[in-house]
């Protein structure tokens, strides 16, 4: 097939079906001086598309705090960095894998976990753990079901094979992603703090490397699919195939090469492939690149320089060696078995030029690639008014509760979990199903605590409210197992951006975000923006993930969410005791959809409980902690007492209304169980930082919960809370089978 | 004594041993590249979990080939320890040092938790440290993990006890809920289970601490008898 001329490109807008709108053409014509040809027309299409520019997300970004002193390395590079103490520092980054996932879930997911692996190793860091936040439409249909079982299969196969642990994330089932889920990936890793590798195409003539897998025509497009409307309108082949065995292989050679200080820049070729690579890389030294395309491998003979640009064939990694060291990073890529190609060589003309077959096929100003991207102030709609909602009384309390057990939202995801290992590396000291996992650091009496959060009902009643509650639910997350959140990373996944209504739920979500990121000194170090998450002219719910990273010193010092031996501790409810259903799960299942407003925050409240919730974990002053989210108090009770194995009673303060105490999700709140002789020392603690605390109640040797309310007496059997919590998702799932053979 | 843990193309549990020996033991553990072709300088073998090769094919059917493989089968004639854990016990099924196989679980699922094992016997280098019949916490994660074997072969398994592990609850299908095996001679142990995931507190068991142990008092032994 012949390609279209640069002028046939003009005439017939050819450039529309390589992602650039008529305006951007334009810009491009202008900042080349000339027509483009295909193969620099395909290029501007994919680093001009939303997922590599940013476009419509960029000035509203720039809001995000950035900085502090435990931050080394902001967004921009391939992953953040935050100090960790001691010489060590930790490299971390989430990344959205949606539009694949939809297609093709196994290969959509897998890569997603491999593409964010390849980004913190490009750091110099060694990756040492997985999260996963997912998101699906209701497990009542087969094809959510498959995608569902397909994602997690997907995940597993991955990161199971490549050795590092999948520790934590989440999982939420909403109508909102029926046709639309949401896969975010996080990897963590850990670094000398002054071994920061970063990608970039430094010093005039040394050369560059193409390494890992060959360049075939898989994933050709796979950045501006990312960036369109209804991707399953859109071919099955822009998906990308991930081997884990090789990313595995070169992960342990390029943390071999990157030890012996022979890389000058290293970047994963992720989505827009060898284009965004060397481009970015480039861009960040200031200076230019020059790639002879003749010397890439490839899978299939016949393949055009487009092609090759646009590739997204995974594990393939672009390196800069310094000069002279070449034999250095042969030897150890040889003793992997894998395969290196000299492709090129930094240049200072700042422009990246392409040579095939002696001709130069493409000649980009880097500036107007990277630098020089349209940035567009879509227009925002007017905020988002929330309104009053009036919530049924339930007549049933204890079959409310119940019913809040079962839901996919809060019930038991073991069914998840246990097809990740969780364990390999031998760090794990507190693994999925506690509020943030904990994994050591090896040879240091220090852990690094991670979690994920994001509750798009929130986001959809009050944008900012929501944004600000993401933050503050992950980062207490972290502090509930007494470590010290230090920053966060994140994935905003919205709907189609050109819509003005969208435009304000990401501008008010994102003002959200910062806000509670400055009171919560968590500043954002990397992150993504995924748009355009939408089916048929249906946007989903806003959906901000955010993950974050503490520390904790002293590893003596983690806190688990439930005790082991539970009788005779004391139960203390740490915050505010509140009986509003504004925003609950509770409501929604009450009302049919989200009424009202995001739950009650306090942000400078919240800080306090933060800054107890290590203080207790410092002095061992509680046995266990557990965050209260989603579902409320109950829900919180009920997860502490399964987990000990243990009935518990307690009493409500007078006057509140007892739906409202018992589901109410307001922020700012957990529960610990406290020996009763260290129960002083507690409420000592609370007193001191200002945070509310109330002995609520205790465990107990019956075999259900109870709370009393003025007289009134709510009891729930722990068998059958237990039964409700752990059957309900692998009872969705049971017809599985025969369903995926009948939705493939 | 000296400890060689093997690594393959994709073995990832090898650093894991590693640590894990060092801790429990204070021995000089070297991690050796699969293409070494003498073992003769080590007193016990870890063949390591992982996905060696990806996988690919069938768990452990490349990594046979593997020069470091007649390297193992060579020390086991001389009657040293060697002890595959995961993808090392599919390696060593499949290299024929042990009898059976491992096939995808019966769910089809990867599976992760820490599972309760009974130690059968005490018989062995790798288990005279607990008491038979013990009931122990060790973790397990993998996607093939369901032993097999012809009847002739678990009644000879059987008949001279040489099951080493049982699961109590058996998490993949396994025939006779088989979770490790000792070969004739008993000095070479094939199990599922991840002993090296369980030697600290915080891991969340102790109970592989006995494990490696057992295999340094034997070696240690043997070395005063000689």
């Amino acid at each position: 097939m012949r390609e279209p001329t640069p002028e046939e490109i003009r005439d017939g807008a050819i450039y529309r079906s390589l992602g650039l709108s008529d305006s951007e053409y334009e810009r491009v014509v202008e900042k080349l001086g000339r027509l483009p040809n295909y193969v620099e027309a395909g290029i501007f299409g994919v680093l001009w598309s939303e997922h590599c520019s940013y476009k419509s997300s960029k000035v509203h970004l720039r809001r995000f705090p950035t900085t502090g002193p435990q931050v080394l390395q902001g967004p921009g590079e391939n992953a953040g960095v935050v100090d960790i103490g001691d010489g060590w520092a930790v490299a971390f980054k989430m990344e959205s894998h949606n539009h694949p996932s939809a297609v093709e879930p196994y290969q959509g997911a897998a890569t997603g976990v491999g593409g964010i692996l390849r980004d913190i190793f490009t750091m110099g860091a060694r990756p040492i753990a997985f999260l996963d936040s997912l998101r699906f439409g209701p497990l009542d249909d087969a094809r959510t079901r498959y995608l569902f079982a397909q994602v997690v299969a997907g995940i597993g196969g991955y990161g199971n094979c490549v050795g590092i642990p999948t520790v934590g994330g989440e999982v939420q089932f909403s109508p909102t992603y029926r046709q639309n889920p949401l896969v975010n990936a996080m990897c963590v890793g850990i670094l000398p703090a002054h071994g920061i590798v970063r990608g970039e195409a430094k010093g005039v003539g040394n050369p560059v490397f193409v390494v890992g897998a060959r360049t075939g025509r898989d994933g050709i497009h796979g950045a501006t699919f990312a960036s369109a409307e209804d991707p399953e309108e859109k071919e099955r082949s822009a998906v990308q195939v991930g081997d884990p065995f090789l990313g595995k292989l070169l992960m342990e050679a390029c943390l071999e090469l990157i030890a012996t200080g022979a890389v000058v820049g290293i970047q994963d070729m992720g989505a827009a492939g060898l284009t965004s690579s060397s481009a970015e890389m480039a861009s960040r030294a200031g200076g230019g690149i020059e790639l002879v395309l003749d010397r890439v491998p490839v899978r299939e003979t016949g393949m055009t320089p487009y092609e090759m640009m646009l590739s997204e064939s995974q594990e393939r990694m672009l390196v800069v060696l310094e000069r002279g060291k070449e034999e250095v990073a042969f030897a150890i890529f040889r003793r992997y078995g894998l395969e290196v190609a000299d492709v090129g060589r930094v240049t200072d003309d700042g422009m990246l030029r392409l040579l095939w077959h002696g001709e130069v096929v493409a000649e980009i100003p880097v500036r107007a690639l990277v630098d020089e991207a349209p940035v567009y102030e879509r227009p925002v709609g007017p905020p988002v008014s929330s309104k009053r909602a009036s919530i049924p009384e339930p007549s049933h309390l204890a079959e409310a509760w119940l019913s809040l057990m079962r839901h996919p939202n809060i019930a038991d995801k073991s069914w998840v979990y246990r097809q990740y290992d969780t364990m390999v590396r031998a760090q794990t000291a507190l693994g999925p199903g506690m509020d943030a996992a904990l994994v050591k650091v090896p040879d240091l009496d220090k852990a690094v605590a991670m979690a994920t959060d994001g509750n798009a009902r929130y986001v959809r009643l009050n944008p900012r409210k929501g944004g600000a509650i993401a933050v503050a639910e992950a980062a207490r997350n972290v502090a509930a197992v007494g470590a010290r959140p230090l920053a966060i990373t994140n994935c905003l996944n919205f709907g189609n951006p050109e819509k003005p209504a969208v435009m304000r739920q990401l501008s008010d979500a994102i003002d959200g975000m910062a806000e509670a990121c400055r009171a919560l000194d968590t500043p954002v170090v990397s992150g993504n923006v995924s748009l355009y998450n939408e089916s048929r002219g249906q946007d989903i719910d806003p959906t901000p993930i955010v993950g974050c990273v503490g520390v904790l010193d002293g590893i003596f010092r983690r806190m688990p969410s439930a005790p082991r031996e539970a009788r005779g501790l004391k139960l203390v409810i740490l915050g505010r005791e509140d009986d509003d259903l504004d925003g609950s799960l509770f409501a929604e299942l009450a009302c049919g959809e989200p009424v009202g407003d995001a739950p009650y925050l306090d942000l400078a409240a919240e800080r306090r409980l933060h800054e107890l919730l290590q203080r207790i974990a410092a002095e061992r002053a509680a046995v266990a902690v557990h965050d209260v989210s989603e579902g409320g108090l109950a829900v919180a009770i009920a997860e502490m007492a399964i987990g000990a194995g243990c009935g518990a009673s307690l009493a409500a303060p007078d006057g509140v209304r007892p739906a409202g105490w018992l589901f109410s999700e307001a922020q700012g709140r957990a529960i610990a169980a406290v020996s009763p002789d260290a129960l002083d020392a507690l409420l000592h603690l609370a007193r001191a930082l200002d945070v509310p605390a109330r002995v609520a109640g205790e465990f107990t040797d019956a075999p259900c919960l109870e709370v009393s309310f003025a007289g009134d007496l709510v009891r729930v059997s722990l068998a059958d809370l237990e039964e409700a919590y752990r059957t309900a998702i692998p009872s969705l799932l049971r017809q599985d089978a025969v369903d995926s053979r009948a939705t493939l | 004594m000296r400890w060689a843990v093997v690594v393959f193309p994709g073995s990832n549990c090898d650093r894991d041993a590693e640590q894990a020996i060092r801790l429990v033991t204070g021995d000089a553990v070297d991690l050796v590249w699969h293409d070494a072709e003498d073992l003769s300088a080590y007193d016990a073998i870890v063949l390591p979990g992982g996905f060696s090769y990806g996988d690919y094919l069938r768990a452990g059917a490349i990594a046979r080939f593997s020069p470091v493989v007649r390297a193992v089968a060579r020390e086991a004639e001389r009657g040293k320890p060697v002890i595959g854990i995961c993808n090392g016990f599919q390696i060593l099924t499949e290299a024929g040092l042990l009898p059976g196989a491992l096939l995808a679980n019966h769910h089809l699922q990867f599976r992760c938790e820490i599972a309760k094992l009974r130690v059968e016997t005490n018989d062995s280098p790798f288990t005279r440290l607990y008491q038979p019949g013990e009931v122990i916490r060790i973790p397990i994660a993998h996607g093939e993990g369901r032993y097999h074997a012809e009847p002739e072969v678990l009644d000879e398994l059987r008949r001279d006890g040489r099951v080493a592990f049982r699961y109590v609850e058996n998490p993949n299908g396994s025939v006779d809920d088989i979770a490790g095996i000792l070969n004739a001679r008993r000095n070479v142990l094939g199990l599922m289970p991840h002993p090296e995931r369980a030697v600290i507190d915080w891991m969340g068991s102790e109970d592989g601490i006995r494990m490696f142990q057992s295999i340094r008092a034997h070696v240690e032994e043997g070395q005063t008898h000689a």
